[in-house]
Parts: structure tokens; C-alpha cells; sequence
């Protein structure tokens, strides 16, 4: 990759610009990963967003990293790192936050003190591990084109999985989410699919982790569907618009870093922000344009 | 039973009597500490009957030993004719609330859709493909236009005011045709001029549905002129009948065991003087600040 110009090697033809982006298999690859990723973070991001437990998702990706870190301290694949403290995370996120009675602000507290705890335990795998910066760089901003062909290929498994599971529990979850004591009188069993819905939040952040690191997973994760769930109050379709946010912001991420010299990373956080960003003010502006119509208007 | 022959009745599970709810000396504890005990109710079918009392005298207690959710230490309790919580699902509960903040993106007319099959498994196929979806939908808006809520559904809840977000939890109540509505403190968060027009609503529904309403509240006089029965809870006992024979002066001194009067204003309006503070009030607040 050129360092010396910006966007070396784009022609501005979208054919033969699509051909240069698709000609290398890493780069396939990462476009794939990332459509998987995509789709995961847009759907379970949606629930999370709703269920208010963005602060649990973040301390999950926090907790990715010592996860990944030990892997590679200990010799296992990474991947095994990932979803594995991810998933050791949501049970713990689950005992912390299941006593609903103690309150917001001690359960915060506790998945704070956790999250803590976890970066802390990250970074003395890494300096155990000699200290190599790359390797921790990449632990926290993510690898999108490092991606095999075989992680393609479990990632996929491990997406499709997720959003059965998501299919199957999302009516009830919805529920559950929005409106908890109605749906337990009803019958909806809370409590287990708050554990269920931790442990797809785990997958979700283990999975993006992989991508974009542990820090960037939120790029993903959080903000297309934060941005959707500004755009409406559908479900369905603030479901597809966030999987479509999300997708957009992967898609034009990887395609701009190919021919820029800055890391992916780097441009899918800011594409997400910037989408963020417009949608807001756009919103505001229409908002305020609704109000003021009726003020001028005769009596 | 002797069926007409022309209109075979199909064989459902008919209660005994025309009895809604009825407890018969019953005793309900909370963390070992008896909150009523001895109380005998009986509630008719399709009757909207109002909950009173004081903080902490037992009214919600009530509302979740008629859902099966609390167990009664003595006596016995049976709700549409079946011990309580067999009869689940023909109850729609409104619990005490809960009202929804200006974040919460979902638009009430999902929040009623909810109430009617949210506690199934699977996605729910868009309606343009199925039938079942179709009438559910339909459903949906009827119940939405049965409690007047058909302008305010399709914006986000949290949007709405508080009489709006009232009205769309009792669609959601309503949405499975219960036989019975428990509404745990429905008019709490509602000015005056709401809480009149949302007890009208209820007594409407209960008489065009023949649905049994309890309703939980604090103060009787919004809802008075609506009500066919009063259960008043105080003193550790609970006693039942029509506004006037339960909201009077004797009745009420019997309960709280020290005179009380209730004075009834040009208005029709009727004020409790002279009611203590209950003791066990106190005791329940210290016993959850530890």
C-alpha cells in the first residue's frame, strides 16, 4: 500500500476501482468478514441499544482484550481468546446485573469494577508476552486485514447461529426489554433470556473484536443502531436500517482504507460518527422546522 | 347443564357460580409479616370494583395473590372460578408503574402488539404474508380505537403524555380479550380532569366487554361515580361492598380502630378525616432500609 499519495491506485471507475478492491484474497476476505460482522453487531447492537446495556457491551469488549491477549500469551488461536472471555464476561455481567432491586448505579459500579479489571489483566498478558507493540495495537484496533480464509468461515457459523437464536427469542426478548414486569406476568422468562441475550451480546463483541479491535468494537456495535433507532420506533424496520448502517459504514471503511494510507479502523470509526453525526442535526433541524410551522401559520 | 339443542355449548371450563373473585378468610404474608388477614371477598363477573386504602395496607398484595404470584398463608382464594394463577391468561395485568421516559423508542402501537403475542417465540412474518399477522394486526387497532388512543399510537411512547401512555398499557391489558383487568394504581401519575376520563374509559370497557375491573388507587372521589364495588384495606383487614356502605363512617372506624369520620361535600365528593398513620406503615419502611 502506497504511503506517499492519498488514495494511490483509485481510478474513480467503480468497475475496475470494485476490480483492484476484490483483486488480493485478504482483501476479499475482509470484505467478508466484515459483511458477517456487520450484520451480527447491526442486529444484536439494535437489542442493546433498546435493553439500555451498551455500558455491559462496552465492559465485554473491554473484557475481549485480556482474552486475546492471554491467547496469544498462552499459544491458543486468538479466536478461542475472544469468545471465550467474552462468554466467561456475559455470565459474570449476568450474576452482577441479575438482582434488579439493587439499583442502576451499583450495577454500573460493579461492571465497571469489572472492566477495570480486565484491561489490567490484559496488559500484564501483554508485557508477559515481551511487550511487542504491533500485537497490541492490533489486540486493540483490530486486524481487518489479517483475516483467513478459515476465520471467514467460522465466523460465519458462529453469525448464523447468533441470529437464530436471535430469531427465535427476539419477540419475547423485545418484550422483555421494553416492557419487564408486564412480560413476566405474562410468562416471558426474563431473567434467562437476559442471560441468553449477555451471551449473544458476547459473540457480537467477540466476533467485531476480532475485526476491529477491542476498542473500535463500538463502532459497529453501538452507533448504526443508535443512528436507526433516531431514524424510528419500528422495530422491523429499525432493525434492517441498522444492519444496513452498519454494512454501509464496513463496506465504505475497508473500500476507502484500501486506498488510503490510514487504518481501517480509523475510517470505519469515523464513517459511523459522521453518519451519527448528520442524522442528529438532521433530525433536529426537522424537528425544529415541525415546531415552528405551526407558530407562523395563521390562527 | 342442559345445552339448547340449537346452539350446542362447547365444554368450557364454566366457574361454580357467577363469582369473579372470591377469598374466604384469607391471610396474605410478605416476608413473614401478615399484611391482611381474615378477609372475605366476592366479586361478580363484569363488576369494576375500586382497591383503596392506605400506603402499605395491602393492595398490591392483593392484586398478586389474585395473579398466583403470591401464595396465601391461610384461607382460600379462587379468581374465574380456579385457583389463582391457573387462570392466567384470561387476566390482563396493568402493573404499578412504570411510565415511559422520552427515550424509549418504541411506538405504543408495538408496545399493544406486545401484549398480544410478545410472549411467543419466533420472529413475527410481516402482515403482508400472513393471515395470522393480518388479524393481529387488526386486533391491534381495535383495541387501540376502543380506549380512544387511535391518534396518539403511532408515535414513540415515551413522546406521549401521561394519560396517553395510560390508555395504550390498558389496550395492551385488553388486547387478548382477558376476562378480568388487574390495574395496579392506573391513574397515579394523571392530573384530575385524566383520571376522571381513564375510570370512564375503564367502566365503558367493563360494561361493552364484560370485563371484571379491580383497580388499584389512592383516592376514591375521581373515580366514584363509576364504581359498582369498593374494597377498603386498613388496620390489617380488608372489608368489601358498594362506595357508600364501605366509605362511611362506621365501617371505616371498624377498620382503623379509632374513630373516623367521612364527610360528604355539596358536591358529592367524600372526605376521610381522622384516619391514624398505620403503625405497620413504618415498619415496613425500616424493614426495607435494611
Amino acid at each position: 500500500m502506497s504511503t506517499t499519495t492519498e488514495l494511490a491506485g483509485l481510478s474513480w471507475h467503480p468497475v475496475s476501482d470494485f476490480e483492484a478492491l476484490t483483486e488480493f484474497p485478504f482483501m476479499v476476505q475482509a470484505l467478508q468478514a466484515g459483511t458477517i460482522v456487520a450484520v451480527m453487531a447491526g442486529t444484536i447492537g439494535w437489542f442493546m441499544v433498546l435493553r439500555r446495556q451498551v455500558f455491559a457491551g462496552h465492559t465485554l469488549s473491554v473484557i475481549a482484550f485480556p482474552g486475546a491477549a492471554g491467547a496469544t500469551l498462552a499459544g491458543l488461536p486468538l479466536a478461542l481468546g475472544y469468545f471465550g472471555a467474552c462468554g466467561v464476561g456475559a455470565l459474570v455481567l449476568s450474576r452482577v446485573s441479575r438482582s434488579e432491586e439493587s439499583g442502576l448505579s451499583s450495577e454500573s459500579a460493579a461492571i465497571g469494577t469489572v472492566g477495570a479489571f480486565g484491561l489490567g489483566l490484559g496488559f500484564l498478558f501483554v508485557s508477559l508476552y515481551g511487550g511487542q507493540l504491533t500485537s497490541l495495537e492490533s489486540l486493540l484496533f483490530g486486524t481487518f486485514l489479517g483475516i483467513t480464509a478459515a476465520q471467514v468461515q467460522t465466523l460465519l457459523w458462529i453469525g448464523l447461529a447468533a441470529l437464530a437464536i436471535l430469531a427465535l427469542i427476539g419477540r419475547p426478548l423485545l418484550f422483555a426489554s421494553v416492557d419487564g414486569a408486564v412480560a413476566r406476568a405474562a410468562g416471558v422468562p426474563a431473567e434467562a433470556l437476559a442471560l441468553a441475550f449477555l451471551l449473544l451480546l458476547g459473540l457480537a463483541v467477540a466476533a467485531t473484536a476480532e475485526i476491529t479491535g477491542a476498542l473500535l468494537v463500538f463502532a459497529l456495535l453501538v452507533t448504526p443502531a443508535a443512528t436507526a433507532q433516531q431514524v424510528t420506533a419500528r422495530p422491523g424496520p429499525g432493525l434492517a436500517l441498522s444492519v444496513a448502517l452498519a454494512l454501509a459504514v464496513t463496506w465504505l471503511g475497508l473500500g476507502i482504507a484500501y486506498f488510503s494510507p490510514y487504518p481501517v479502523g480509523f475510517w470505519v470509526t469515523s464513517l459511523s460518527f459522521g453518519l451519527y453525526l448528520v442524522v442528529r442535526l438532521l433530525l433536529i433541524a426537522l424537528a425544529r422546522l415541525h415546531h415552528s410551522q405551526p407558530l407562523g401559520a395563521p390562527a | 347443564m342442559q345445552a339448547p339443542l340449537v346452539e350446542p355449548v362447547e365444554p368450557i371450563e364454566q366457574p361454580a357460580a357467577e363469582e369473579a373473585i372470591s377469598l374466604h378468610g384469607a391471610t396474605a404474608r410478605r416476608g413473614g409479616r401478615p399484611i391482611w388477614s381474615g378477609v372475605d371477598l366476592s366479586v361478580g363477573q363484569g363488576e369494576f370494583v375500586a382497591v383503596l386504602g392506605p400506603n402499605g395496607s395491602g393492595k398490591s398484595t392483593l392484586v398478586y395473590v389474585l395473579l398466583g404470584l403470591l401464595p396465601l398463608s391461610e384461607g382460600r382464594a379462587t379468581v374465574l372460578g380456579r385457583p389463582p394463577g391457573a387462570a392466567k391468561s384470561q387476566i390482563g395485568y396493568l402493573p404499578q408503574r412504570r411510565s415511559f421516559d422520552s427515550g424509549t423508542r418504541i411506538r405504543g402501537a408495538d408496545l399493544v402488539r406486545l401484549g398480544l403475542d410478545g410472549t411467543r417465540w419466533g420472529f413475527p412474518l410481516p402482515a403482508a404474508l400472513s393471515a395470522t399477522g393480518r388479524a393481529a394486526r387488526r386486533r391491534v387497532q381495535e383495541t387501540i380505537e376502543l380506549v380512544g388512543a387511535g391518534s396518539c399510537a403511532w408515535r414513540p411512547i415515551g413522546a406521549l403524555s401521561g394519560g396517553e401512555q395510560q390508555r395504550l398499557l390498558i389496550a395492551q391489558a385488553l388486547v387478548r380479550r382477558p376476562r378480568m383487568l388487574l390495574l395496579d394504581e392506573p391513574l397515579d401519575s394523571l392530573d384530575l380532569s385524566n383520571q376522571g376520563a381513564v375510570a370512564a374509559l375503564v367502566q365503558r370497557i367493563c360494561e361493552s366487554e364484560g370485563v371484571t375491573v379491580l383497580l388499584v388507587a389512592h383516592d376514591v372521589n375521581p373515580i366514584l361515580p363509576y364504581l359498582d364495588r369498593v374494597i377498603y384495606f386498613a388496620g390489617g383487614r380488608g372489608v368489601e361492598g358498594t362506595p357508600r356502605q364501605v366509605i362511611d363512617g362506621p365501617t371505616l372506624s371498624g377498620l382503623y380502630g379509632v374513630p373516623v369520620e367521612v364527610l360528604e361535600t355539596s358536591d358529592g365528593r367524600l372526605v376521610v378525616v381522622g384516619t391514624p398513620e398505620p403503625p405497620a406503615h413504618h415498619h415496613s419502611r425500616h424493614e426495607h432500609d435494611h
